[in-house]
């Protein structure tokens, strides 16, 4: 990447070159954003979390432009995980790209039945649990709204993987405290945390005066969700300074990216924006190091919770 | 499982025209040699609204014609609707503006290798694409007739400069204000039943490429169209702009129409279920 400044970063025991990653969902499975450049340029691709059976997903219309932002409501649209771990993860390897599987369970013990089906497979760096995708028919399925449910799944994925692979769970911005579910899925055995998933939101035809997606409720993403992004990402690194963050949430200019180290990610992950610009993890990339280093840090890692200095001095 | 067009890349395009044509903009960009690779069908998408723009999804857009020769080089033309505020930030762009591009995108209209009968039905600007349709078809020794609708007379797109490619064209309108008073599909089973169709090509609104396919398959008439559903990437990775659509095997998947269309056969389309639950 570059010679003088260190660039790279750890999420556990995973090292990556670069700390710019696709987001969950905004990817695909990688292959349609390697027409565009190498997936290998860039820290990892995290793929389109992938559940036990294939399924078909929600009815369309699927999306809403909003002020800055989009709703979407796939609701998890793939092709289940055998088709998934037997084409798209060689695929990726094969391509040199750095990989990070996401999993989405309809119940605590499907996490668990996905985990183990990863273990024999070469090539993953890291596991992302999607615990908090808001496109499900139940409310009660998302996870990451209950610090025991959230618990309760982070802990069969632990068990079934040993220490194999860092498994990191992705959250919810849709809670009252959201610390305090990050500080139950560590304590079950998460190594990082993805701040944040979508909101949950809904458009209002006001020509056919009903919903707009056919999903009636979707994930509001993009620039409009950043501050909410930056704040869970700064109070969860107040609350658990040694925990990696993975963070997303409407970055789509190296600024974003800088914002999001400096309230305490180790990695940052693009989303919605490679829909507008299907080469902006790379762009992005290149311009978070150019503002790294002309703000005169040593390393990406001297970067990460900056913003939280004055804090830490008034403890000391 | 298919996969983005081989031949997409982002380019930075200028703007080399922008005209009013009844309700919508012609709009011409300069794109080089990407339109080697453009093929009827096809699509681009574009950012529109400028680096801090709040509208933040690509905007996509039939190509309706290209050219590899004149002073610019490669160009290509869009027909623009400007109904949305994406649609309008680009038909307000002056000559010489830049905008991104990717292109081409999805899949080409089929052409057949041996000379056929062909019907071109085109709804409102999805006549757009069709001219440039029509040229190839003709080249190829097709006889090319063609039927353009809308709801009125200026909702028709049917340029001087397209019409020399088709052997006929009838107009309808919903008003009568231009043509024959009623929709595109009143003439087509007869024209079925007389034997004078081998292949319909189509683009238009979903409800018309709907009725296209109930008579096409009744007739046993090959119906390839081109489809419109809301796109947030129109390079395969958002999922939001699936259709169901039988495959091969006997089961239905909900396709990405970015990447295995936007031209389908439109028997395939299951169009009672699109915006359906599964």
């Amino acid at each position: 990447m570059t010679q003088d400044f260190d660039f790279s970063t750890t999420l556990g025991t995973a090292w990556f070159p670069s700390p710019l990653f696709t987001a969950s969902g905004c990817a695909s499975s990688g292959r349609e954003l390697s027409q565009f450049f190498p997936l290998s340029d860039i820290g990892a691709v995290v793929t389109k979390s992938i559940m036990l059976k294939a399924r078909t997903g929600r009815p369309t219309p699927r999306m809403a432009e909003t002020p800055s932002g989009m709703l979407n409501s796939i609701g998890l649209q793939g092709p289940g995980i055998d088709h998934f771990l037997a084409n798209d993860v060689p695929w990726l390897v094969e391509n040199g790209a750095r990989v990070i599987v996401s999993i989405a369970g309809e119940t605590v013990d499907e996490y668990a039945v996905l985990a183990r089906r990863l273990r024999s497979i070469g090539g993953i760096s890291a596991v992302e649990v999607n615990i908090s995708c808001p496109n499900v028919e139940n409310r009660g399925q998302v996870f990451a709204c209950d610090p025991q449910a959230s618990r309760a799944v982070i802990d069969g994925v632990r068990r079934t993987l040993g220490g194999d692979l860092p498994i990191i769970a992705k959250l919810s911005p849709d809670v009252t405290d959201i610390a305090s579910i990050a500080k139950a899925v560590v304590e079950a055995g998460a190594d990082a945390l993805a701040l944040i998933n979508t909101l949950l939101g809904m458009v209002i035809n006001t020509d056919t005066m009903r919903p707009h997606l056919g999903g009636k409720t979707g994930g509001l993403s993009g620039p409009a969700i950043r501050p909410v992004a930056v704040r869970a990402i700064y109070q969860v690194h107040a609350a658990l300074p040694s925990v990696p963050i993975l963070g997303m949430g409407g970055v789509r200019s190296g600024r974003d990216a800088l914002e999001m180290i400096l309230a305490g990610a180790q990695g940052v992950s693009v989303g919605t924006a490679s829909f507008s610009n299907p080469s902006a993890v790379l762009m992005i990339q290149n311009e978070l190091l150019g503002l790294l280093k002309a703000k005169g840090f040593g390393s990406l890692h001297e970067a990460v919770g900056f913003a939280h200095r004055d804090e830490l001095a008034d403890v000391e | 499982m298919s996969y983005i067009n081989s031949k997409a890349e982002q380019i930075s395009s200028t703007i080399l025209s922008n005209k009013r044509v009844g309700q919508y903009h012609q709009i011409l960009l300069n794109v080089g040699a990407v339109v080697k690779h453009c093929r009827p069908g096809n699509f681009v998408v574009m950012s529109v609204g400028g680096e801090n723009s709040s509208l933040i999804l690509r905007r996509a857009f039939a190509i309706s014609r290209t050219s590899d020769r004149g002073e610019y080089g490669g160009t290509l033309e869009l027909i623009v609707a400007p109904h949305g505020s994406g649609s309008r930030w680009l038909c307000s762009q002056p000559e010489g503006a830049t905008v991104d591009l990717v292109a081409p995108l999805g899949t080409p209209f089929g052409i057949p290798t041996t000379p056929v009968q062909a019907l071109l039905i085109g709804g409102g600007y999805g006549s757009a694409p069709l001219f440039g349709l029509a040229e190839v078809l003709k080249s190829r020794g097709c006889r090319v007739d063609m039927i353009l609708g809308a709801s009125t007379s200026a909702k028709i797109y049917a340029p001087l400069e397209g019409k020399r490619s088709v052997s006929s064209l009838k107009i309808y309108t919903e008003d009568g204000s231009t043509g024959i008073m009623g929709k595109v599909i009143d003439p087509l089973a007869q024209l079925c039943e007389l034997g004078e169709v081998d292949v319909i090509y189509s683009c238009g609104p979903m409800g018309m490429l709907a009725a296209i396919s109930t008579i096409a398959q009744t007739h046993e008439v090959i119906h390839q169209c081109a489809v419109e559903e809301s796109m947030a990437c129109g390079v395969g990775i958002c999922m939001t702009c699936v259709l169901p659509v039988l495959k091969d095997d006997g089961t239905i998947s909900m396709l990405r129409s970015c990447i295995d269309g936007p031209v389908m056969d439109g028997a395939r389309v299951q169009w009672a279920s699109v915006g359906q639950s599964s």
